[in-house]
């Protein structure tokens, strides 16, 4: 759990960098030439987030970390992010589905954080909170056809909905840390947004034709870094060329 | 998903306020919605303007390329309809 604003930015950069580097695995591969740019425009959105918070964290903690020595040079114990994130793309429904889980928390996050009293996360947010809204859009209505659409793609649509789910209340944690940082006004409250992410979420279902899945058992633990085995082959790739040539630059 | 192709839509961007929206290319989706955020993902990663129009290709009428010689060469006759062919008075200066 976060125990400095160094922390917290930290795992909100660790979101950013692990969805962003997700979504770039599409280049190459994704269905349609327009989603092809659409993925990646997106990846790019959440990878400049991402550096942008880094930077900050670098700043707060004040041992000369830069943006590449906290993205290339920390192991998967060390990365704090939302295990939802790092799951595997799967097929584009799950991509999706996931960028929706994530956007649908991401908007109403951005939106509150951009009344930090922290004028650089306020900043930051400024600029993330619009990208979201996109995010938000382009994944809901790609959900809304998936579900709506064929019974191959309803079936798809749901399954990875059901899989996801458990990985969605960690959106909404918080801890002594975090409610001190809410009671300072630097950080976003959890509550009002989970609030807005099950508005957005289900309007977006019923559209879709979706059945929203039963809250039970949630997953929990990337903040705290503890990660799915997904996340480790996730930083040997990203982290490969840093890691076989330190310091390599171009 | 790929078996039936998507129908075509033409893109067209206002690259401010006040300008004619321009046609800059085309783009295949589903539906007008999508056809929206593919001509946006698309067509506007680097500032290109404030405003999109997406039409479907298919509801443009064009003229026959055979037509061409009864459509426009009459026009090519008749030079005097091109503001250039008055004199402007110097008093006018730059038009």
């Amino acid at each position: 759990m976060p125990i400095t604003l160094f922390d917290y930015v930290l795992g909100l950069a660790d979101d950013a960098l692990v969805l962003g580097h997700r979504l770039s695995e599409w280049c190459g591969h994704a269905p349609l030439l327009e989603e092809e740019l659409a993925l990646a425009n997106i990846g790019l959105d959440l990878i400049g987030q991402a550096r942008a918070l880094y930077d900050y964290a670098g700043a707060l903690e004040g041992k000369g970390r830069d943006q590449d020595a906290l993205a290339y040079l920390r192991d998967a114990p060390q990365y704090s992010n939302l295990l939802l994130v790092e799951q595997p793309n799967g097929d584009f429904a799950m991509t999706m589905a996931r960028q929706f889980l994530y956007a649908a928390y991401a908007a109403p996050f951005w939106r509150a954080t951009a009344g930090s009293k922290d004028a650089t996360l306020a900043r930051i947010a400024v600029e993330a909170q619009h990208q979201a809204d996109y995010h938000l859009r382009h994944a809901g209505e790609w959900l809304v056809r998936l579900g709506d659409g064929t019974a191959e793609s309803r079936r798809r649509a749901q399954g990875t909905l059901d899989a996801l789910w458990p990985y969605t209340g960690e959106l909404f944690e918080s801890n002594e840390m975090v409610a001190a940082f809410v009671a300072d006004g630097l950080a976003a409250d959890p509550a009002p947004i989970r609030a807005g992410w099950n508005k957005t979420v289900d309007a977006v279902l019923a559209e879709a034709t979706l059945t929203r899945p039963a809250d039970s058992w949630m997953q929990t633990g990337g903040r705290r870094g503890r990660h799915s085995e997904h996340l480790g082959y996730l930083l040997a790739e990203l982290q490969f060329l840093q890691r076989a040539y330190p310091g390599a630059g171009w | 998903m790929t078996d039936a192709p998507m129908p075509l839509w033409e893109v067209f961007i206002r690259a401010k306020a006040g300008l004619a929206h321009r046609h800059v290319g085309s783009v295949h989706a589903a539906d007008p919605e999508m056809a929206l955020q593919a001509a946006r993902d698309v067509y506007t990663r680097r500032g290109e303007g404030v405003s999109l129009w997406v039409v479907p290709s298919a509801a443009i009428t064009a003229s026959d390329p055979g037509d061409e010689a009864a459509l426009f060469e009459p026009a090519t006759a008749k030079p005097y309809r091109h503001p250039t062919f008055y004199t402007m008075p110097k008093e006018v200066g730059d038009m």
